[in-house]
């Protein structure tokens, strides 16, 4: 790979403001992480810039409507015992992927030492905890669907805008959920038949740890602007 | 939990240039830290919940959803994405660029609320 030995034999960097100067202005490579890390992160900004139009066109959906918003406490409220519990799947939803989060990060921890069995255990973890998030998000889209008859067009509680924004804002996340679930399997695969001890060096898991933390993260927002505002 | 004995798996790499042990290390922290950031976030989720749960309102609802979200963000990107350890250089290319999404912001929400008030003034009577 392109995995430039040159890339680690840099002389000891200038750190701070100075350093940003030193990185930009030599003549060679500014970013001295693996290629497959700077691109991974190249892309995150790209998509952080996707996923923000999206909630931007939200706001201004939902700013401009003048018929009431629905109010998003109660429409996902969930009955447990003849109590409505507002937000309940949602919120179980958010520690589900938090823990896996967690599980990831350790994923990319073992990796560095070199623990295949370990790195494998918790990148399947984490893929496992990634399908139950979008399982139950598959039951509140037939639960809204189905019972509360929201559809992309309209829906019984009021702004129309809310089929439209919750379907496209929360379908292209669980489309990078499904995404990240097969890209985990993918690579934990790899960590088990050990190609990256073959390859010599764990960088991938890394990299596969930033696009999960990634969805992790657009969840947090989603979570703050959809459901709880 | 973070001792070095596991470490170093027989499975060693097979003559390649690029099994330098010191690249590895360079990226290790204890598990305990990400264990510590992992309650951190389930803390503050649940604070985010609360504030629905006890149906908080208006200003202080709005300003302890944005402080908690930004808490969790921090979090996530600072120690589970190792930004914290990056160079400052790659920093200021991830992090600067989406400051550019507040001019958007800040023009859809004067473009919502004019919309609003035309919608207001031609239907709404």
């Amino acid at each position: 790979m392109s995995h430039d030995a040159s890339v680690e034999r840099q002389p000891a960097a200038v750190e701070g403001l100075g350093g940003v100067t030193a990185d930009w202005a030599s003549d060679k490579q500014v970013f001295p992480v693996p290629w497959g890390k700077a691109m991974m992160w190249i892309f995150l900004l790209s998509d952080t810039f996707i996923f923000s139009c999206f909630l931007t066109a939200y706001m201004h959906v939902r700013m401009s409507t003048t018929a009431i918003w629905p109010n998003p406490s109660h429409v996902f409220s969930l009955q447990v015992g003849g109590h409505t519990v507002p937000l309940l799947l949602i919120a179980i939803m958010t520690m589900v992927l938090i823990t896996s989060s967690g599980t990831m990060a350790m994923a990319v921890n073992y990796g560095y030492r070199r623990n295949r069995a370990k790195t494998t255990a918790l990148m399947l973890a984490t893929a496992a905890l990634g399908a139950t998030f979008v399982s139950m998000q598959a039951f509140e889209w037939t639960k809204l669907i189905v019972e509360e008859g929201v559809r992309p067009w309209g829906n019984p509680m009021g702004a129309p805008q809310f089929g439209s924004a919750f379907f496209m804002i929360t379908g292209f996340h669980g489309l990078h959920v499904s995404a990240g679930v097969i890209y985990l399997c993918v690579v934990a695969r790899r960590v088990w038949t050990g190609f990256y001890d073959r390859k010599g060096t764990y960088e991938t898991v890394e990299v596969t740890g930033l696009y999960w933390h990634f969805v992790d993260l657009v969840w947090v927002f989603i979570f703050a602007f959809f459901y709880l505002w | 939990m973070s001792n070095a004995t596991d470490s170093h798996t027989p499975h060693e790499p097979t003559g390649h240039a690029n099994a330098d042990p010191v690249q590895d290390e360079h990226q290790q922290h204890p598990v305990s830290t990400y264990m510590w950031i992992w309650a951190l976030l389930f803390v503050f989720s649940s604070f985010s919940y609360m504030v629905d749960y006890f149906q908080l309102q208006g200003m202080l609802r709005w300003t302890l959803i944005i402080i908690f979200m930004l808490v969790k963000a921090g979090f996530i990107v600072a120690i589970f994405m190792h930004m914290k350890w990056e160079r400052l250089a790659l920093k200021f290319a991830i992090l600067i660029p989406p400051l550019c999404l507040l001019i958007l912001i800040g023009m859809m929400a004067i473009e919502g609320t004019h919309t609003f008030a035309t919608r207001w003034g031609a239907f709404a009577r």
